[in-house]
């Protein structure tokens, strides 16, 4: 079949059963937005490169598919970058096709030419620059294959001009496979009946669990796994969802804002099974004193996250779910008769961290913003999907919106990168356009990517976004307050826009509450309204995370409200 | 942790970029290269890397897996020990001065080397081997005065077995 580049990506894209594109035109993409028109492909148009790919992470992450986005050359191509490094710290499934100039004018600095596969060399799991057409199909298949395969990740595909233009003869590709990359999903049993045996004789054993049991649609069977061990569960940031926050067993999110529980009961346990986690320093703390009493299991199908940041007493490559599958089928075989009897007391324990030292704030005359996400969790019953900013507004909808079901929960953990959830929020609303999604945001990091509210209006999606406006970058002002004697520089934004009058400028629904009252009646009239929506909540200035770990120390030594 | 010296090679595809991925692995990991030689194969499709590296244990075990992890690294092995035939070449242009030549070339015997260029105060010397016999030789040569010294990184091939 004679066709050319642009009708070939066509062809692949059908191929991998693409449905949604993201992406902003320019010159060297122009035939292949011209293909891109002729299918039935959705293109969200975004107003700003950095707004597709969190696009599309949102999307991969809520819809449970490759993300995709398509830019032009040189500046489409380098705004993409915080976008593709965010998705790779969080190995989020993603092909970017970035514009390039025509291949003979490569290295010549030419109109729009940036080296973008020089720069997102560290950033991406994998890249391509096309060099001739007859390359260009099995390179795309290879860029979704490696996309979702193992540890997932982005893969950036720059293509040449020249190379959307060329006619070759096309013949489907059937089966990619790389002779060098062949990803561990089975795990080693023997490593596995270890597990069971130290499961068998420790007294305090805690699982952790992070973002990698999400990616590989393993939560039903951490959750099962969980109950049948009675094992109580906390997770990393990007962990949550991964077990249900509203069972007995959970005990909160580990970490710099972990639970008083989660914390203490990681410092005093004598297993820790951890899955699917990288021990990022923002959940371990000083790493000499992590879990410094325990055995660790370590599963994870990336061989560099192992003995990467903690030592490990029993290292386990391998898929999650796979491995999940088999733990349970071998606690299957085992006898555990007495487990409920022999947990009573490590579990009388946590439930006295629980109790003595709950997640907690004080009601005042101001708006509390852990009260909006309290409220918010209460009228969605916790069904919406959550995105949100960077920041405290990220940590309090860690704490306070209780997770019960995997991917409903997108936020930027690795690079932690302000300007993500609204864009994140139009994927994800993208991928489900029958659930509710909210992104609960910073009144700074909304100005990041506030442009995408446009993309929001002119596509039909319907975004709720929570303001918790406190009128400072608030997460560094409570650093500074801790840290720095109170002395806030440049951490005041105090010249912000009137974003009720934004959001109607845009054509949305703009509404706003001031006193703690206003609260349920603006939450009720914005989640239930049909198109975007911006709620501006002024909340309490000086309002801070608790508890927190100061960076570098134990995670037992916190500090509370 | 003792920080211990390793050669590793490793058959990588023989494609534009590949060696700006390993090497800027190591930059942005903050690992160290002590030397890298790279060059094709027997097949045109693979080149060969070979990177000598110094570190403690852990930090050697996350380079290995690092660079495994690398999609055109197709095969990665530490050639370090006695396992591995290792050979380094240098060109060593050393001062020559009339009184001194006869030295220079009795030393050059010795160590079964050669002087592929004369000047007119100066030799250079071609010299092969692993890095105790390199070492040996320049710091016998250093007294005559090195003027330049150019050297290839280590090289090394598993030996077979007899």
């Amino acid at each position: 079949m004679k066709l050319t580049g642009a009708q070939v990506l066509m062809e692949v894209l059908k191929e991998e059963k693409v449905d949604t594109i993201f992406g902003f035109p320019g010159g060297a993409v122009i035939d292949i937005y011209d293909e891109l028109d002729k299918t039935d492909i959705r293109h969200i148009l975004v107003r700003h490169e950095q707004g597709a790919v969190h696009a599309a992470d949102g999307y991969a992450r809520a819809g449970n598919k490759v993300g995709v986005c398509l830019v032009t050359s040189g500046p489409g191509a380098t705004n993409t970058v915080t976008g593709i490094a965010s998705a790779y710290m969080d190995s989020i499934p993603m092909v970017i096709l970035t514009g390039q100039v025509p291949t003979q004018l490569i290295g010549n600095d030419a109109f729009q030419e940036v080296d973008i596969v020089g720069i997102t060399r560290p950033c991406t799991k994998h890249n391509y620059l096309v060099p001739s057409a007859d390359a260009f199909a099995r390179i795309i298949k290879e860029a979704f294959y490696l996309a979702r395969s193992g540890r997932p990740g982005p893969v950036l595909v720059d293509i040449p001009k020249d190379v959307t233009k060329a006619v070759i003869d096309y013949r489907p590709i059937k089966d990619v496979r790389l002779k060098s990359y062949n990803p561990t999903y089975e795990p080693n049993m023997k490593q596995l009946k270890k597990v069971v045996e130290l499961i068998e004789s420790s007294q305090r054993p805690v699982i952790f669990a992070g973002g990698g049991v999400i990616l590989s649609g393993a939560a039903a069977e951490l959750t099962e796994f969980a109950r049948n061990v009675r094992i109580p569960v906390t997770t990393s940031l990007m962990g949550l969802g991964t077990f249900p926050g509203t069972d007995p067993l959970w005990l909160g999110m580990l970490g710099m804002h972990g639970t008083y529980r989660a914390n203490m009961s990681t410092g005093a346990c004598d297993l820790l099974i951890s899955i699917g986690v990288r021990f990022d320093d923002r959940v371990t703390g000083k790493t000499d004193a992590f879990a410094a009493q325990a055995k660790i299991v370590h599963i994870d199908i990336d061989p560099t996250s192992i003995r990467k940041n903690i030592p490990v007493t029993i290292p386990i490559v391998g898929d999650c779910k796979t491995s999940l599958r088999h733990l349970n089928q071998l606690i299957e075989q085992t006898d555990l008769k007495n487990i409920e009897q022999k947990r009573q007391r490590w579990l009388a324990q946590i439930e006295e961290w629980k109790n003595t030292k709950p997640l907690a704030y004080k009601q005042e005359d101001t708006i509390k913003p852990q009260f909006v996400v309290e409220k918010l969790y209460e009228l969605t019953n916790g069904e919406a999907i959550i995105t949100t900013e960077v920041g405290q507004n990220q940590m309090w909808a860690a704490q306070y919106y209780h997770f019960d079901q995997p991917n409903h929960f997108i936020t930027s953990g690795g690079l932690g990168c302000m300007g993500f959830g609204l864009p994140a929020a139009i994927g994800a609303q993208t991928a489900c356009p029958d659930k509710l999604v909210v992104d609960i945001a910073g009144d700074g990091s909304i100005q990041m990517n506030i442009q995408e509210m446009a993309t929001a209006v002119q596509s039909g999606l319907p975004v709720k976004v929570v303001i918790l406006n406190n009128a400072y970058l608030g997460m560094v002002r409570q650093w500074q307050e801790l840290f720095y004697g109170r002395r806030y520089a440049c951490t005041g934004m105090d010249c912000a826009p009137d974003f009720v009058k934004l959001a109607e400028a845009y054509g949305a629904l703009g509404l706003r509450a001031t006193k703690p009252q206003e609260v349920e009646a603006v939450l009720k009239e914005g989640l239930s309204a049909d198109g975007p929506v911006i709620m501006d909540f002024k909340v309490d200035r000086e309002e801070g995370v608790y508890p927190m770990v100061p960076a570098g120390a134990p995670i037992t030594e916190m500090l509370l409200v | 942790m003792e920080e211990t010296k390793h050669t590793m090679t490793m058959l990588v595809d023989n494609q534009p970029g590949v060696l700006s991925r390993v090497a800027g692995l190591f930059s942005g990991k903050g690992f160290n290269i002590e030397s890298l030689c790279t060059a094709p194969t027997m097949d045109p499709k693979i080149s060969r890397i070979t990177i000598v590296t110094k570190a403690n244990p852990p930090v050697i075990e996350q380079i290995e897996k690092q660079l495994r992890k690398l999609i055109n690294v197709v095969k990665l092995r530490d050639m370090t020990g006695p396992r591995a035939v290792k050979r380094e070449m240098a060109l060593i242009c050393v001062r020559a001065k009339a009184e001194l030549r006869a030295e220079i070339l009795r030393i050059v015997d010795i160590f079964r080397c050669k002087v592929v260029d004369v000047g007119t105060e100066h030799y250079i010397i071609e010299v092969t081997g692993d890095e105790g016999k390199l070492k040996a030789l320049i710091n016998l040569l250093k007294p005559m005065g090195i003027e330049k010294i150019a050297r290839s990184g280590t090289l090394a091939l598993y030996r077979e077995p007899k």
